[in-house]
């Protein structure tokens, strides 16, 4: 059989990417060979623009019980369990088809966890729409919604946290990024490298139809454009009773020890789950198509090899247990059919009954992938539009109100109370009751925080500074509650990195990255990349998305980020030092530019410490960071929890040479808004962390800083920071 | 007391059920598959998505052996519990009185809320107890929409067999009258779409719910 030469462009691969698969194998590849190695060599699965950045993020710490290269990574919780978790995009196909997008999005990412042999108990999200006055915008978002609770409510995973940002980058490439968060007993985890020659292959779950065909490099790695709508083919419909069902039976098989190893099949189906797990053990494998159950009867190898149906794992079991596992399977009513065998041919070997159909050596098709160097340079000046939304000259109440009704800032109730956030009985402090998720372990005598954030315009801003931010504000998220980070997760979502600006974002984004990982002594344990989300008008912003989790010991001392006693003292505590630069304010008045202050990570890590110790202690009534929308917002978000106002006087702010107007709505890291007993706020400050009490909690809002006073109405800042509740009426 | 708690494929809080059951006695999970419920004294049929819910919520769980067993234990006055999907279960199943359609919002709703037991309800005051009791309990659903036709409304209501309300202006989903959850005319089987077993405990929220499992084994009594 040989091979058009134009074929290897339709998937996606180069001529010379074409070149080297030959040379590899000795021949031209057939039609079965060629789509397994358009797959992963595909930018998805062999991350060849990213790879080398990679290597900067610091991976390695004491509580890493799983890093980088396995399913998730997983840090140690104590009493011997181990938390498992990853971030994963599922951006091209929600944005194709946003509610089975986000849905197998969700699915994804929890098969990822529970590959490990862990329990899945928590999901987060991260999503980016386009401005809400776009019907395409509030179409993705509503579908994506529904998608994630769908998926979610229906397997019975908590959805505990999560951000939506609305900005204009990502109107024809939204972002849905979903974080799934599992608990295992260290003994019963498992890796996903195959091992033992002559065990056996068995795939579990559903059926293999023709969904998702070329998801990963159709889909995946190539910018949005026209005609996406006849890419739908390429979006895989999500099963959640499926997964559930498979879910169940491996922890079941887990539990009892009867798996060697277990993979989940995500992008490129078998073909990436069955060369990964070849690859990781260093054997070979034998995959016979003819064993595998199908949907359809009449599909062709490569079909079977590429399909990304999902709710599916692929688990090497040895010989005399096999009947075991299939009976478990049958328990559970779902699929299984042993379909191969683990060989020491160090070969891919593709069957069809007798026929082979496809050879290839393992690390030609794993790792044989060239990585790219970058070309990046930095674009002169700002490649992003703006939009004048607010009148430059509007009062300070008027400001805060159209802040706090932003899209972005504003209450999203609306979208979590869609989903499900107390299935599992761990959740102890759910959306928008506290800066971070805080979730018991009762098995493990502790608890555990979640936080999932970044901010894509401030990144774009200042791709370093502004994905150290990330890190940060995960971090300060974590210390409200009193947690402290264990590892941390990353989803990077950039544009394309073949083009000189996208390289330069992603390159100085892994940068920051990696200098606040380095500096806060946080973990990376695994992440994803997503690259190519560009429309028609240009990429996207810029977007590391950042997971992170930490540990408590006392899920009873989390704080709320709501003001709980009138008459308690209002302090900011941190380094902050607020600035109009790639603010929300900023994007309201279409003033964005690039630049954004740097940031002194040393001095934010110390003011999380002093933060976390004093949520242990018990010292604080409320603990909020200040992010979107600066202290003005921090202040109100606080108040309207609460459903106390706050008198507070920012002249100690003014007073280090800050404006009244960057005092106010200024953003920047490093900031705490925190409430208590006088005394116990002023106690907190020396070894270079400042408590500034700025005022009490009582009353209605009012802030007076210097000529600016600002008085809102409690009710009035909590009707503009709701209504888009009522306004959304998706 | 032993509590046996069903467990569906596709069930989710039967984990969460079998540890609020365990709170007030001994308690084991009951595979779809098994038809025995012996030595079983209370029977909670769990929250999720049985059999997936296609076709309709508790449609294909209905006839499930251990649903069989249940309906038997049920006729022989042994108290059953259903929650949310249970309920829809024990509706399918003509075990209780009306049945739950989409939410009016077409939408999932996740929100901690407030219900209202009914002072004339047996199977949730204690003896001589007359004031009405509030329990904040969270709800989850979308498809909690209590109908029933209006002489049937009439009917349940004059009978006392309406055991909780939505608090005043709390009603998530369009629920006819305000009702939460229903019992049948025995007053054995309960059944209510708020998640009592979801509010068992202060850290997450509220131990109100133990008013409900308690009212059940109160049942057995």
């Amino acid at each position: 059989m040989t091979v058009e030469t134009s074929k290897h462009r339709e998937l996606g691969l180069t001529d010379s990417e074409f070149e080297l698969i030959v040379e590899k194998l000795g021949r031209e590849p057939n039609d079965v060979e060629l789509a397994m190695f358009s797959l992963l060599w595909s930018e998805h699965c062999a991350y060849k623009h990213s790879r080398k950045l990679l290597r900067r993020l610091p991976t390695e710490g004491e509580r890493v019980v799983m890093g980088p290269g396995e399913n998730a990574g997983a840090v140690d919780v104590g009493s011997g369990y181990a938390v498992a978790f990853k971030v994963e995009s599922h951006n091209h196909p929600s944005a194709v088809e946003p509610f089975q997008g986000a849905a197998t999005g969700v699915g994804g990412i929890l098969r990822d966890v529970f590959a490990l042999g862990a329990r899945p108990i928590a999901i987060l999200d991260s999503l980016r729409f386009g401005e809400l006055d776009s019907v395409r915008s509030r179409h993705l978002l509503d579908g994506a919604v529904r998608g994630i609770g769908h998926y979610g409510n229906s397997i019975g995973v908590a959805t505990v946290g999560g951000e939506i940002y609305f900005e204009a980058p990502y109107e024809h490439n939204c972002l849905v990024n979903a974080m799934c968060v599992g608990l295992a007993k260290q003994e019963e985890m498992v890796r996903a490298a195959a091992a033992g020659v002559g065990n056996a292959v068995v795939l579990m779950g559903a059926s293999t139809g023709r969904d998702g065909i070329g998801g990963a490099s159709v889909l995946a790695s190539a910018e949005l454009g026209d005609g996406d709508e006849a890419k739908r083919p390429t979006v895989q419909i999500g099963d959640p009773f499926e997964e559930s069902k498979v879910l169940e039976c491996c922890l079941e098989l887990l539990g009892k020890g009867l798996l060697v190893s277990l993979q989940d099949l995500g992008a490129a189906g078998l073909t990436s789950s069955a060369g990964e797990m070849a690859s990781a053990g260093g054997v070979g494998i034998d995959i016979d198509v003819a064993r595998v159950p199908l949907r359809e009867a009449d599909m062709e190898p490569f079909e079977i090899m590429v399909s990304e149906s999902q709710e599916r794992m692929l688990a090497v079991v040895e010989p005399p247990r096999v009947a075991e596992v299939l009976a478990v399977c049958e328990k559970w009513q779902t699929g299984s059919a042993e379909i191969g065998v683990v060989t020491d041919t160090g070969q891919v070997r593709v069957l069809r009954g007798e026929e082979v159909v496809g050879e290839m050596p393992v690390e030609a098709l794993v790792d044989g992938c060239p990585l790219y160097d970058l070309s990046p340079a930095e674009p002169e000046g700002w490649i992003y539009g703006n939009r004048r939304t607010l009148d430059p000259g509007a009062s300070a109440e008027e400001t805060l109100l159209a802040l706090l009704s932003s899209p972005s800032i504003a209450s999203k109730r609306w979208a979590f109370e869609q989903y499900d956030s107390v299935v599992g009985s761990r959740t102890v402090r759910r959306p928008e009751s506290a800066d971070a998720a805080v979730l018991q372990l009762p098995e493990a005598g502790n608890a555990i925080a979640v936080s999932i954030d970044g901010n894509g315009r401030r990144v774009a801003c200042d791709p370093y500074a502004g994905t150290i931010e990330a890190v940060l504000e995960c971090a300060q998220n974590l210390a409200c509650v009193g947690a402290e980070p264990l590892g941390l997760t990353n989803c990077l979502n950039f544009g394309n990195p073949e083009k000189p600006a996208g390289a330069w974002q992603l390159d100085r984004a892994v940068s920051g990255l990696a200098d606040a990982c380095e500096a806060l002594g946080v973990p990376v344990v695994g992440g994803n990349v997503s690259l190519y989300n560009e429309g028609p008008d240009g990429p996207i912003y810029p977007t590391p998305v950042v997971g992170m989790v930490g540990e408590l010991p006392d899920p009873g001392r989390a704080c709320g980020g709501a003001f709980a006693r009138e008459g308690d003292a209002i302090a900011l505590l941190g380094p902050f030092a607020p600035s109009l630069a790639g603010s929300e304010l900023a994007k309201l008045r279409g003033e964005l530019t690039m630049g954004l202050p740097r940031s002194d990570v040393t001095a934010v890590a110390a003011a999380c410490e002093t933060v976390r110790e004093a949520v242990r202690a018990g010292k604080l009534s409320s603990a909020h960071d200040v992010s979107d929308g600066g202290l003005a917002c921090a202040l109100a978000e606080s108040a309207i929890a609460g459903g106390l106002g706050c008198r507070v006087d920012l002249s100690p702010l003014l007073n280090r040479g800050f404006s009244a107007e960057e005092a106010l709505f200024g953003e920047g890291p490093g900031g705490f808004v925190l409430s208590g007993e006088r005394a116990a706020l002023e106690a907190l400050a020396g070894d270079g962390i400042e408590v500034l009490v700025l005022g009490e909690v009582g009353g209605e809002i009012e802030i007076a800083g210097g000529e600016a006073f600002l008085a809102v109405g409690l009710d009035q800042a909590e009707r503009a920071w709701t209504d888009i509740s009522r306004a959304i009426a998706l | 007391m032993l509590w046996g708690v069903v467990q569906f494929p596709g069930s989710c809080d039967e984990r969460d059920a079998l540890h609020a059951c365990s709170l007030l006695g001994e308690a084991r999970m009951v595979w779809h598959e098994e038809c025995d419920l012996a030595g079983v004294d209370a029977v909670v049929v769990p929250g999720g998505f049985s059999y997936g819910d296609y076709l309709r919520a508790g449609a294909i769980a209905r006839f499930s052996p251990a649903m069989e067993a249940v309906a038997e234990f049920a006729a022989a006055g042994g108290p059953v519990l259903g929650i949310c999907n249970g309920f829809q279960v024990l509706c399918e199943a003509g075990l209780l009185p009306g049945a739950l359609l989409r939410n009016e919002d077409l939408r999932f709703t996740c929100r901690q809320l407030e219900l209202l037991a009914a002072p004339f309800d047996r199977l949730t005051t204690p003896e001589g107890g007359q004031s009405i009791e509030r329990l904040a309990i969270p709800a989850k659903h979308g498809e909690g929409r209590y109908y029933a036709p209006q002489e049937m409304l009439d009917q349940i209501e004059a009978s006392g067999q309406v055991a909780y309300r939505y608090a005043p202006g709390q009603n998530p989903n369009g629920s006819l009258r305000d009702i939460a959850g229903v019992r049948n005319e025995a007053g054995n089987v309960l059944g209510l779409m708020p998640h009592p077993e979801h509010a068992v405990d202060p850290l997450t929220g509220s131990t109100d719910g133990l008013r409900v499992f308690e009212a059940v084994a109160a049942v057995r009594a």
